[in-house]
């Protein structure tokens, strides 16, 4: 059952085991243990940030290809379900509606932007993909009719899922299961299923190529496997996957505009995240974006205090001040590019 | 004796020039014309886009040649466009009389002195970059984009510390504030001091890489690495000095691009980085000329774009590097050995 709900991929590590077990834990039981809209906030966007970090792992960890338009593909899907529940009015058939457009359409930009330039070497992808999204984000804010512009769009959900919906009279554990509680365990549980279908991906025959791609480009082609091929479909369902995050995104926030979903800074939070936590390996996107996020709701107070405390001293409260948080993780970043390839996961594995 | 350099002369056929990238920015400039219809509109819009085109050059040609002689791609170059201009404030917070003074003389310094110090200070974090954050990952790209947005992100914060996180203020000096007037058309003064900086770069370098020892060992280098090694250059040197100019030049094209704006914000650069990487593109990675004229042609698309259908304008950067890739997929002036 176990083997087969992670395709023989386990974790390999008491210690990542036991960290993985206690992510699962906290965001299975997150509604019931810190009740409050902060914290879930925090939980729900870790559960589809999971899901678009490790759908950039599967592009740049398993096939060794760099996109900067991954905040793209995470953006059409957070428009494609706003503008439709926008416009459409709050049922399910304009979620359904504006997912399935949505993935339509980032599947065929994919395609095109792959057959396009995969051809080419990894530095000119990156290049051109970085030139489409940022092409993309000026289309989105300049749209406004459409997109509402700089503001973005906020709209309602299904009735199912508002905050003031309730499924019972009376309260779990304390806390009343209300709308939002609903659309927690449907980004929860949609975010845990697609993960476990890209460990699925990444442990098929088909993952075994794009590693072998990733590995040595020129090799893989000559066995016979058409590298062009193997990695369009790669990119394809990557993208397909963000737009996913991206739908569950706009589901959560009942918002969308271009700073949470399109903005470059993402693009940098995403990259960060896969490094950081470990590149190649799914449990690296899961662990990376939990500890990316948590640093970035978190980290942000501690280190307010740590700059309170140096008050007085030279430059150091300004290192430390909460805005600076990314300045650390950057650092980080580095190191792990240079010291630790395989991030923290490969880091707990070798012990 | 004197018959032996006239065979040689004969001997050696003379160097075939591809004109027709060049041709290119004059036709669409006169393609242009009809279209806006008037002669004043159409100057100051071509005035706009060829000093656009000369900054993104300044800013862009340092990357290119780091690219084409070490096939090193630098995704924090544009923090380096970013330092160059906040170096601004170094020298014109001191001395606001002179950028306010009346007189011309007063007003050039301050601009030669911000250069100055820019340029030093980028350089210098050039060569400190280099060492640090590229040196270790020669030859693997992956890493290479890696650990380039790395030292990005990190310099950009530490902008914020420095300088802090308010956007600044910078205007020009004095001279070359306000506009002349050219028949109907009104310039702003500043642009033309764009064209003018833009070229004396473009020439000096150039003349650099064309007509000096140091040149040739570049060019060569960029041609086919290895053969220059073998000769007993040490290309790795050679490549820490291009480096470090390239940097420098990214400083120059900051200050440009400040007095250009004229408010300062951290992320300055990397917004340029993507019209710079399309530059590239189009002149071919590594070729000098091929951004020159990548640069003026963006520029100016953008512009006629932006004047004649500002909904078009978003796309047409990618439009025109679509085009180009089309007709050439290896850009403007195709590197021989990439």
């Amino acid at each position: 059952m176990l083997t087969s709900l992670l395709s023989g991929d386990f974790p390999r590590s008491r210690a990542l085991t036991a960290i993985l077990l206690a992510i699962f834990a906290l965001l299975a039981l997150a509604p019931f243990l810190f009740p409050g809209t902060q914290p879930l906030n925090v939980a729900a966007k870790i559960c589809y940030f999971i899901v678009l970090v490790a759908s950039y792992d599967l592009l740049l960890g398993y096939t060794g290809i760099v996109s900067f338009a991954h905040t793209m593909f995470f953006g059409i899907g957070g428009y494609g379900v706003g503008l439709a529940l926008y416009s459409w009015g709050a049922d399910w058939g304009a979620v359904a509606a504006g997912v399935v457009i949505a993935l339509v359409l980032s599947i065929v930009l994919s395609l095109v932007i792959g057959l396009v330039s995969l051809r080419v070497r990894t530095i000119f992808f990156a290049m051109i993909t970085l030139a489409v999204a940022s092409a993309f984000l000026i289309l989105a804010s300049q749209l406004s009719n459409l997109t509402g512009g700089e503001d973005g769009r906020s709209f309602s959900v299904p009735a199912l899922l508002r905050p003031s919906f309730r499924l019972f009279e009376g309260q779990v554990f304390g806390v009343a299961v209300t709308g939002r509680i609903i659309v927690y365990y449907l980004v929860f549980l949609v975010s845990l299923a697609l993960f476990l279908t890209m460990i699925r991906i990444v442990n098929s025959p088909f993952g075994r190529v794009l590693q072998a791609i990733r590995e040595n480009t020129f090799r893989a082609e000559a066995i016979g496997y058409r590298t062009v091929v193997y990695r369009t479909i790669a990119n394809c369902l990557g993208a397909g996957m963000a737009t996913m995050a991206g739908a569950l995104m706009a589901l959560w926030l009942r918002y969308i505009g271009p700073e949470t979903s399109l903005s470059f800074s993402i693009m940098i939070d995403i990259l960060l995240m896969v490094v950081i936590g470990g590149m190649g390996t799914m449990y690296g996107a899961a662990i990376g974006a939990t500890i990316f996020i948590l640093a970035q709701n978190y980290l942000q107070s501690l280190m307010g205090l740590a700059s309170k405390s140096l008050e007085g001293l030279p430059l150091l409260p300004k290192l430390l001040h909460p805005d600076r948080w990314l300045l650390w993780l950057g650092v980080l970043f580095i190191l792990s590019v240079y010291f630790f390839p395989t991030g923290i996961v490969g880091r707990l594995r070798r012990n | 004796m004197t018959a032996i350099p006239a065979t040689k002369a004969a001997v050696l056929p003379k160097l075939q020039r591809d004109w027709l990238p060049v041709l290119l920015v004059p036709i669409v400039a006169i393609v242009a014309f009809p279209l806006i219809g008037n002669f004043s509109g159409w100057l100051t819009l071509t005035v706009a886009g060829l000093a656009m085109g000369m900054m993104i050059f300044i800013m862009a040609s340092g990357l290119t040649l780091v690219f084409g002689l070490m096939d090193v791609l630098n995704f924090g170059h544009g923090v380096f466009i970013s330092i160059g201009a906040f170096a601004v404030t170094l020298v014109v917070v001191p001395l606001a009389t002179m950028v306010q003074a009346d007189s011309v003389l007063a007003n050039v310094a301050v601009l030669l002195l911000c250069a100055v110090v820019a340029m030093t200070l980028t350089g210098a974090l050039g060569w400190a970059f280099e060492r640090a954050i590229v040196r270790p990952v020669y030859g693997q790209h992956l890493k290479q984009i890696l650990v380039t947005m790395g030292g990005m992100i990190v310099a950009e914060q530490l902008i914020h510390v420095i300088w802090g996180a308010d956007p600044i203020s910078v205007p020009p000096p004095e001279a070359f504030r306000g506009s002349v007037l050219i028949g109907d058309a009104a310039i702003e003064r500043y642009r033309i001091l764009a064209v003018a900086v833009g070229l004396a770069v473009f020439v000096a370098m150039l003349l650099v890489l064309n007509r000096t020892k140091i040149g040739l060992l570049i060019r060569a280098g960029v041609e086919n690495g290895e053969m220059v090694e073998a000769l007993g250059y040490r290309i790795r040197q050679l490549f820490v000095g291009v480096f470090v100019a390239g940097s420098a030049l990214a400083g120059l094209g900051g200050v440009m691009w400040a007095f250009y704006r004229q408010t300062l914000t951290p992320g300055m650069g990397m917004e340029v980085m993507v019209l710079i990487f399309i530059v590239i593109i189009i002149g071919g990675l590594g070729s000098v000329g091929g951004c020159f004229l990548g640069s003026l042609l963006v520029a100016l698309v953008a512009n006629y774009t932006g004047f004649l259908a500002p909904k078009v304008a978003l796309g047409s950067n990618i439009l025109l590097m679509v085009l180009i890739l089309m007709w050439r997929p290896q850009g403007l002036y195709p590197v021989a050995k990439r």
